[in-house]
């Protein structure tokens, strides 16, 4: 037998007591389940904020540049600095995924689907802002090397900035098949899992047929390692290009070794800051808290410490490399005392106090922990990392080497609508992802329960590292097959040691909802009334089919003894009191409707 | 020729991986098997031959290099060669340094994106195809093997497999 063994001294990484089909349940649950208002209020800001900007898009293209706030001595502003700071958000979603791959992190599972989504939608609205800035979109192909009527004039291959259209397309292009491949055993599960023919049909296109057989799974594992062994260095040589786009000019503040690692730890910084903050609101609202724990939190946070650590010590380096050359221009690029003190002190300091100054408060173990703070830091980090970029651009061009040219950059509101057109696309993109993907790399979670899971921690510490770990063959999990019986206990399976007390009607399995011995009697009692569920004659009704039922309450209804239409007709008032007690988020009367005449229905259908 | 197959469903890894060295060892033979997640060891114990992906990828990723370096040099060098902010183009060693860049992105956008095409034609995976696992559950929680029955006693085989901790056997009769 394979061992599961992992230190105790490990935190478990999935709590709850989970099964392999809870997983299932759990994270197709947001997507074969309705939305909730919260979301369709939220997606309706993200959806007016990306039409504003779509407007603002098509006055820019339609009038020409000029409609942005730049001039002569400021060249490149907002468009670049917002260039810069998406493909940076984007860098997370890679290291999760492929660095962490590489050093078998097993907490990277339950946050590499997200951070990969957020990924590539970060990139997309990236490389929108070089397609605006050349002013004329349509003519976007120029940058490819393809043959033309210019007697094959070809692509300069010297310059960064196309160094930067190869840098890019390719970033995209890989981290959309990695994330696929990935998804294709997710999305095949929602196939089977779903009841709705839509919806069996579309997760089946998606899934590509996906199977499931050995050979699969061997190639699926070996196509993701070696996939993570190209992503790692890609990743990393798509900031390093970026910064070549300032790193190779002649400009003071930008001509500067140091750019590439610095750029790319930061762009791993501000990734992992956003990561945060979508995360710990979607855990929330999808009910996976049990997946993305505190513990995640944690490690992300960790993650920022010590980027953020790096990006410290970039800034320290430049202040001081400023100073030290004792060059005159030097005095006024981004990080330098002139910077510090001249009209762009604000954006200096806003620089410094949130990369620099909150960021070190995660230094503090219980502030790291706290959910509340780290969410505030994120969002701090997320701004700073746009001043950064900001400041990179607009501070070292508005004072140059001819102080004749000096001058100030102020947006106007095209400029503003721009990007938070952008950021409202993100949000369109993110929002449409969480409500119809499988936001869990569900098949991978389910390969470290047994190592990882609180459950089997528990049963280790409890009954010594040699235990079974077989999943119960839990009621519950599934129609229970008829011809069970006759099965022989190969290995010694754990449900026989049921704890004492449980001469409770066999189709429950209230344990799985903490219930008290008083409260598991209301419940026999309340079957004894309205009939209990035979697996072994009768097969369990489409509970989902009533409404506000989604897949979660129906498990749970399951694990009061509920299969059946027939149980559902014949509650009565107090049942709905005691399920009201026993179930979490029970739907009131108003969104439940009466259950006993839909039941009746269903069942005479 | 009438064909019989036994779907043998088991719910955990372990006992998956257990059943299999036995089924293996009694010289049954075993066709396929299914499972919702990668169980680590099974292509061993099955006793399948190690993948060739990661060879492949190390070939496309060198077409994408030569492809870069040929492309680069035709376009820079030979075609139409230009003096760039002082820099000319003389030969290709010469301008190697600043080629570097874009023959590393190629490398691995050919390692990459021909890699993954071939294991989806390899593994037959495309839009619109069906999916082949015979029971949904096998994406869920559940473990399905399917061992040849064509030339066995069918009562034996059900009952070695039940002590085996199948926890559903199936008989699938192709006449």
């Amino acid at each position: 037998m394979s061992s599961h063994y992992e230190a105790p001294i490990r935190e478990p990484l999935v709590t709850g007591e989970k099964t392999y089909h809870d997983i299932s349940v759990e994270v197709g649950a947001p997507v074969l389940g309705r939305a909730n208002k919260t979301w369709y209020i939220v997606f309706t800001l993200a959806l007016i904020a990306f039409l504003w900007g779509l407007g603002c898009i098509i006055y820019t293209v339609s009038t020409g540049i000029g409609v942005w706030g730049l001039n002569k001595t400021i060249g490149w502003a907002w468009d670049i600095t917002n260039f810069v700071w998406w493909v940076g958000i984007g860098h997370a979603g890679t290291l999760i995924s492929a660095v962490l791959l590489l050093f078998r992190q097993k907490w990277r599972m339950a946050v590499n689907r997200s951070a990969e989504a957020m990924t590539i939608f970060a990139v997309v609205q990236a490389g929108l802002f070089p397609i605006i800035h050349m002013g004329r979109p349509w003519l976007a192909y120029w940058v490819l090397p393809i043959p033309n009527q210019f007697g094959s004039l070809w692509v300069n291959f010297n310059s960064p900035l196309l160094w930067d259209v190869f840098a890019i397309s390719t970033y995209l292009s890989v981290s959309l098949v990695f994330w696929w491949t990935g998804l294709l055993p997710d999305f095949a599960m929602l196939r089977d899992r779903t009841t709705n023919e839509f919806q069996k049909k579309i997760y089946g296109i998606l899934s590509f047929g996906w199977s499931g057989r050995v050979k699969d799974w061997q190639r699926f594992e070996e196509v993701s390692l070696v996939l993570a062994g190209l992503a790692t260095p890609l990743v990393l040589s798509v900031h390093t290009i970026v910064s070549f786009d300032f790193a190779t000019s002649v400009v003071p503040g930008w001509h500067s070794t140091i750019f590439p690692p610095y750029f790319v730890a930061g762009a791993i910084f501000s990734g992992f800051a956003m990561v945060q903050t979508l995360l710990i609101i979607m855990r929330k609202v999808v009910n996976l808290q049990d997946y993305i724990t505190l513990l995640h939190i944690e490690y992300m946070n960790k993650v920022i410490l010590l980027t953020g650590g790096i990006v410290s010590v970039a800034y320290i380096t430049e202040f001081f490399i400023g100073w030290y050359s004792g060059t005159s221009y030097e005095n006024y690029t981004y990080l330098s005392f002139g910077a510090a003190t001249g009209p762009y002190a604000w954006a200096f300091w806003a620089l410094i106090i949130c990369n620099f100054v909150v960021p070190l408060t995660l230094w503090v173990k219980k502030l790291r922990r706290n959910i509340l703070w780290t969410f505030i830091v994120a969002l701090v980090i997320n701004i700073g990392m746009w001043f950064e970029r900001f400041d990179i651009i607009v501070i070292d061009l508005s004072k140059g080497r001819t102080p004749s040219s000096w001058a100030m950059f102020s947006p106007t509101f095209v400029d503003i609508g721009v990007f938070i057109g952008t950021i409202g696309f993100f949000f369109v993109l993110f929002l449409l992802y969480a409500r119809t993907f499988p936001v869990i790399a569900q098949a991978e979670v389910k390969t470290i329960l047994k190592s990882s899971g609180e459950y089997y921690k528990n049963l280790r510490a409890k009954h010594g590292d040699d235990v079974a770990h077989h999943v119960d063959n839990d009621p519950t999990a599934k129609e229970p097959s008829a011809n069970i019986e006759g099965k022989k206990d190969f290995f010694g399976d754990t449900s026989t040691e049921k704890e004492p007390g449980s001469e409770h009607v066999p189709t429950v399995n209230a344990d799985a909802l903490g219930l008290t011995e008083a409260q598991k009697d209301r419940l026999d009692a309340m079957l004894a009334r309205i009939g209990t569920y035979n697996p072994k004659l009768e097969s369990a009704d489409n509970l989902q089919k009533l409404n506000g039922v989604g897949p979660l309450l129906e498990q749970h209804l399951h694990q009061v003894g509920i299969y059946k239409y027939d149980q559902v007709a014949n509650l009565t008032k107090d049942d709905y009191i005691l399920l009201d007690e026993v179930i979490e988020n029970f739907p009131i009367i108003e969104n439940r409707g009466d259950w006993n005449t839909q039941a009746t229905e269903l069942k005479n259908k | 020729m009438a064909s019989k197959t036994i779907h043998a469903i088991y719910n955990d890894d372990d006992l998956l991986l257990h059943a299999v060295k036995q089924v293996r060892e009694a010289r049954y033979h075993i066709g396929e098997i299914y499972t919702p997640f990668p169980v680590h060891g099974l292509d061993k114990a099955v006793g399948e031959a190690p993948t060739r992906l990661a060879i492949t990828s190390f070939l496309y990723g060198i077409t994408g290099l030569s492809v870069a370096v040929l492309m680069m040099n035709y376009m820079m060098v030979q075609d139409w060669p230009q003096d760039i902010g002082g820099k000319p183009s003389f030969s290709f060693l010469t301008n190697m340094p600043s080629f570097i860049p874009i023959m590393f992105e190629l490398t691995v956008f050919f390692a990459a994106h021909l890699m993954v095409i071939t294991f989806y034609m390899r593994s037959r995976l495309a839009p619109f195809k069906k999916a082949e696992n015979p029971d949904p559950r096998t994406t869920d929680d559940m473990f399905l093997m399917e061992v040849d029955a064509t030339n066995h006693n069918v009562e034996d085989l059900t009952k070695f497999l039940y002590d085996t901790g199948a926890a559903e056997i199936k008989l699938i009769d192709n006449k």
